[in-house]
């Protein structure tokens, strides 16, 4: 199942849909980075939907790098799981988002978050009760960020997932070169030695995001790391591959 | 005689065949004693290795995915260590779990201060929606972990090698009246039992009992309070001494009262040795808290 029935707004409209939230400009690079795989998540890969936002066999996105979800949201208010009404409130003290998502006050979302470091475990214990559950369709999907992984909560769920070989889990790390120190020898080679497969995609051209999310990995927790343009760079985010 | 944590192993293993709600995580700490039932329900007993971050990380997913789980190590391991995991993985995603120390506070004597936690049910205290249980008995151990399983709630479960000679008739959340009297009233949680009923031998004190410190049973105290010529409140607690002040003095509020509030002293030793030795310099042994209970009931 799809949403795209469902969905009142298409990915052309997120830009506006974002702008009718302010306040929150320091995140605003961060949330810009993850737009383009959050919306082919929701568009093209999650087999969810508002109305079975609770039915056990969905799959779970769980946005760890909670910081400057006004991409998350506006994905949410396109996709109905959200009222787009909702978004000019955004941070307000009765609004249900702010600047880091609240589970408990937004249909649909996973988890709350915006300490960093903490998705990942939450994924792997999903990921185990799932599968002690017998269910072995849903798939756990969690995006972190590259300067995220600066946390070493990370690296313990990374190692741990890799030797179980945690096939229901799937990490999606956005980079956009934020990590202050960097990674030597890149992301991906921290997740390829714990034994996870794992792809590098361009993380603005759909297509390609679209078929690294769904590649099969038998056996194998899979990462996806999705490249996008570095932070501090002054050129301007390029012209996202639109369906 | 068994260890609160030989009964925990045995009762949760037990629980395992029963409920396929129920899982139990590890962080290497008593996964060999689990082995068994690992090899029974591999899906539902899940050692992560010494990686206790991901130990309540992954408590908190199982929650999310409609588990029961239990988490268990070290009390230092267990809620120090992970805090922010405690907090933010169950806590602020307002899912439930089972988390089962065992070692106390000065248990684990000749292991020193890397080994010991007194300030554990304190800093559990600083976040909503938690129970708090410290049995003094395995057998209380066993029913209060019992209780907990087949709940959804957040409960801390603080086993320790003190242990009293006997079990209590308990109920969870309810202070039991041990003994009456009429100059004060003395709490002894958990296993402070044993050594506060010697010490305020042929002393008119009533006596109550808690092993659930949290929520903390106020109508029993007052209760007590009323039934006393005083309103002289001694808290005998086996970690961090005055965790549980502010509780009493809520109970109390309308009442001019008094309390003296014994428990393991924020002072770092800097001494090995045995858990006796630590009760007698922390003051917790019989003859020590005879001396303050009594300087302080008058």
């Amino acid at each position: 199942m799809t949403t795209t029935q469902l969905s009142q707004f298409g990915y052309g409209d997120l830009e506006s849909l974002m702008a009718l939230m302010t306040g929150d400009e320091k995140h605003g690079p961060a949330a810009t980075s993850t737009l383009d795989v959050l919306w082919v998540l929701y568009d093209r890969v999650l087999n969810i939907s508002p109305a079975g936002a609770d039915d056990p066999g969905r799959d779970r996105f769980l946005l760890s790098k909670g910081h400057g979800p006004m991409a998350y949201y506006a994905v949410l208010a396109a996709k109905g799981f959200i009222d787009a009404g909702l978004l000019p409130g955004f941070a307000g003290y009765w609004s249900p988002l702010g600047h880091h998502p609240d589970r408990t006050l937004i249909p649909g979302a996973e988890i709350g978050s915006g300490s960093l470091g903490h998705g990942l475990g939450l994924a792997v214990g999903m990921a185990l009760g799932l599968r002690a559950h017998e269910l072995t369709r849903p798939r756990v999907f969690v995006l972190v960020g590259d300067a995220e992984l600066d946390e070493g909560s990370n690296h313990e769920a990374i190692a741990f997932a890799g030797a179980t070989g945690l096939d229901g889990l799937h990490a999606v790390v956005v980079d956009n070169a934020s990590a202050t120190h960097g990674w030597s020898g890149g992301i991906a080679t921290r997740f390829d030695r714990e034994g996870w497969s794992v792809l590098i995609a361009d993380g603005r051209d759909h297509d390609a995001l679209e078929a690294a999310l769904n590649a099969p990995h038998p056996g194998q927790p899979h990462a996806v790391i999705a490249v996008v343009e570095p932070r501090d760079s002054p050129v301007a985010r390029p012209a996202a591959n639109v369906r | 005689m068994e260890t609160m944590r030989e009964r925990f192993i045995a009762t949760a293993t037990e629980l395992l065949d029963a409920d396929p709600r129920l899982a139990v995580v590890l962080a290497d700490i008593s996964a060999a004693q689990f082995a068994s039932a690992a090899a029974r329900h591999p899906g539902r007993v899940i050692n992560v290795g010494i990686r206790e971050q991901l130990l309540i990380g992954v408590t908190g997913g199982l929650s999310l995915a409609g588990l029961r789980p239990i988490a268990h190590t070290f009390p230092s391991f267990l809620v120090e260590r992970p805090f922010e995991q405690v907090k933010l993985d169950l806590g602020h995603q307002g899912v439930g779990a089972v988390l089962v120390s065992f070692g106390g506070s000065y248990d684990m004597a000749a292991e020193g201060r890397t080994h010991q936690a007194p300030g554990d049910v304190a800093l559990i205290d600083t976040l909503d929606g938690w129970t708090i249980h410290v049995p003094g008995h395995p057998d209380e151990a066993e029913q209060l972990l019992r209780h907990a399983a087949a709940g959804n709630d957040r409960v801390y479960l603080r086993l320790s090698g003190q242990s009293n000679p006997g079990p209590q008739s308990i109920r969870p959340g309810v202070f039991e009246t041990v003994r009456a009297g009429r100059k004060g009233t003395v709490m002894a949680v958990g296993p402070m039992l044993q050594p506060v009923l010697d010490a305020v031998a042929g002393l008119d004190v009533t006596v109550l009992y808690a092993v659930t410190v949290r929520p903390f049973d106020a109508t029993a105290v007052r209760h007590a309070i009323h039934a006393a010529d005083s309103a002289d409140v001694v808290l005998v607690e086996p970690y961090l001494a005055g965790t549980s002040s502010r509780e009493v003095d809520d109970a109390l509020i309308d009442l001019p009262h008094r309390v003296l509030a014994l428990g393991v002293g924020r002072t770092e030793l800097r001494h090995y040795g045995t858990p006796a030795e630590h009760a007698a310099a922390h003051g917790l042994d019989a003859p020590s808290l005879r001396e303050r209970i009594s300087a302080f009931l008058r």
